[in-house]
């Protein structure tokens, strides 16, 4: 009985230090492991492949063995650096800004929506909560035609506001922001704020703010992936290629290797490039922050 | 103290300001103005040529009937729903499954099998599409090279049946991971004294996992179901992905595709529009139906 509690404790522990001291070792489950080990594989094989092939010449690419390492990682390296002088680097830099600005104001609008949602009594607050989630409904084309037609009205298509505006309110961040405001911060805490003589502003920002980061944290996250991975809306706003994000630059170019094969290695080495600064955000943030809270789990 | 209570009782209002405003522009505007233009049309009087020769007109429901007797339409509407039958059940089968296992006791190499089933999640759809893309490459392809080797005939899996399996294989592979985390964390949401009395009954696993298990986290499993089947009508970036290594990907393999190339290949946004507006109601439609249906069965399973 006890040893079941003991075990949910060790795997609520997402480091996983492993059993702990003084603790008899136990056999292993034997088929869960195995399971998860067959999943892990499967999710890591095409990341595996990118990394080996990315290191292939052209020449090894289609006649040496799939998982068999090349010896042209540096020169496919030169040679997406030299493509068109560079604008890889600025895809690259591209969706650092879009996803980095966009996550950062989206985060913005959500926390200050999310409180007011959360906190406050007001009436409609119920019908502006469902009609901010209804957006998540939307299929995105039918959202993309019409705001391409509307920035063209505006002047703004083919430019970085274009990509940059549509994405801020994640009504997703939204829901979110409100489930996080409800469970950290305390009715009786803005309560105690307004008996000081603060305002409604001072007690978000100096108060409920701070109590809420780890949330926005995910909503960051959560967010910025989102834009990051974004390719429908930047290929219907966009046509000038200094402009594009990654995800569509690698798109023009596959699309022009099916002409030109010689460009297959350029797109699988920056296809690898472009899996990397992810993955190691993920890698990096995941040892302070759980993926639960991404699902909204809330700890009481 | 009369003030602060005035001002707490404007506050909300003002703090939802820019999601508010952000959703009038972004969200309802372009909505409204995608469903106006699809009740216009062009008419294009005399050779089409001078000022005042193309001129939009009210089109009534023409663009709808259009729309509708689209066969284009209908048959990426079938593509679509005979590839969100393998990929919504595979995924979400799969995603529990691992939850569950997850959740197994004396489990090990948790926190890595984890974090690498979740990776794909990390990993833009077009660049998942392009990965699998090129391992389904024949003369790239392990799959082929290992069946090369055995001397067994090698299937194209871009053309025909297999391409279904392929597309839905990009998918699963790209979902599993998060919709495992949101499983994973409602599993972890229920409290362990409610298994205890079971193992002490002798239980095995199996049956923990089947009777009390998939019953308590029903509400996260509806929810996964009704996002996947929402990302599942919308796939777009995938089979475009795809299109540029296989010539069976038409430029109208789905119908988001299909509203896409309508309006910026042919140009005709009126029709885009109508055909669009098509799909956001049926996605509603759907939407709302199945979380009524969702609703009754929890309502009528103990309420919280």
């Amino acid at each position: 009985m006890s040893s079941l509690t003991l075990d949910r404790a060790a795997a609520t522990d997402a480091t996983g230090s492993g059993p702990g001291p003084g603790r008899p070792r136990r056999r292993i489950a034997l088929i869960p492991t195995v399971t998860l080990l067959l999943g892990a594989v499967y999710c890591l094989l095409p990341v595996m492949w990118v990394v080996i092939a990315s290191t292939k010449s052209g020449r090894e690419l289609f006649s040496t063995f799939t998982f068999w390492p090349g010896t042209g990682f540096a020169e496919n390296l030169t040679d997406l650096n030299s493509y068109r002088e560079g604008v890889y680097w600025q895809w690259m830099a591209n969706s650092a800004v879009y996803a980095g600005l966009g996550a950062l104001l989206s985060t913005c609008v959500s926390a200050v929506s999310g409180y007011a949602l959360a906190t406050y009594r007001f009436r409609g607050r119920e019908t502006v909560f469902h009609i901010l989630l209804a957006g998540v409904l939307m299929p995105p084309v039918i959202l993309a035609i019409p705001q391409y037609l509307l920035m063209a009205e505006a002047d703004l298509t083919d430019s970085y506001l274009s990509v940059l505006l549509p994405q801020i309110l994640s009504p997703y961040g939204v829901y979110l922001a409100r489930i996080y405001a409800a469970a950290a911060v305390p009715s009786d805490v803005v309560e105690a704020g307004r008996m000081d003589g603060a305002g409604e502003w001072r007690i978000f920002t100096r108060v409920a703010l701070p109590m809420m980061l780890p949330g926005l944290v995910t909503v960051f996250l959560f967010q910025f992936v989102a834009v990051w991975n974004n390719f429908l809306l930047p290929f219907v706003m966009l046509s000038d290629d200094e402009r594009f994000p990654i995800t569509l630059g690698l798109y023009t170019l596959l699309e022009q290797g099916s002409s030109q094969p010689a460009l297959y290695t350029l797109v699988i080495t920056g296809a690898f490039l472009a899996v990397v600064p992810l993955v190691a955000l993920f890698l990096v943030v995941q040892r302070f922050w759980s993926l639960d809270l991404l699902s909204g789990a809330v700890k009481s | 103290m009369r003030s602060p209570a005035r001002r707490a009782r404007h506050a909300p209002y003002l703090f939802l300001v820019p999601a508010i405003t952000l959703f009038l522009l972004f969200f309802a505007l372009p909505i409204g103005y995608a469903v106006w233009l699809s009740f216009r049309k062009v008419q294009v009087s005399g050779l089409g040529l001078g000022a005042g020769a193309r001129e939009e007109v009210w089109a009534g429901l023409e663009n709808y009937t259009g729309a509708l007797s689209d066969s284009e339409l209908l048959h990426g509407a079938l593509r679509v729903l005979g590839y969100g039958c393998i990929v919504v059940p595979v995924m979400l089968g799969l995603a529990l499954l691992f939850a569950l296992m997850l959740d197994a006791e004396r489990v090990r190499l948790a926190p890595f099998t984890r974090l690498a089933i979740f990776l794909p999640y990390a990993v833009p759809g077009v660049v998942a599409a392009l990965l699998w893309g090129f391992l389904y490459l024949p003369g790239v392809s392990p799959f082929h090279f290992v069946l090369d080797a055995l001397g067994l005939p090698q299937p194209d899996l871009l053309d025909g049946g297999p391409l279904y399996a392929a597309l839905s294989n990009i998918a699963v592979w790209g979902g599993t991971g998060f919709n495992m985390i949101v499983i994973y964390t409602a599993l972890r949401a229920v409290p362990a004294e409610v298994y205890e009395a079971a193992k002490l009954d002798g239980a095995t696993p199996l049956q923990i996992a089947l009777r009390i298990k998939i019953p308590m986290v029903a509400p996260s499993l509806v929810l996964t179901f009704f996002f996947s089947i929402i990302a599942t009508l919308q796939v777009f970036s995938e089979p475009t992905t795809l299109k540029p290594l296989t010539n069976s990907v038409s430029t109208t393999w789905s119908p988001l595709m299909k509203v896409y190339q309508d309006a910026f290949g042919n140009g005709d946004i009126h029709a885009a529009a109508a055909q669009a507006t098509l799909i956001a109601v049926a996605t509603l439609v759907l939407s709302f139906g199945f979380l009524r249906t969702a609703d009754r069965r929890t309502k009528q399973e103990a309420g919280r």
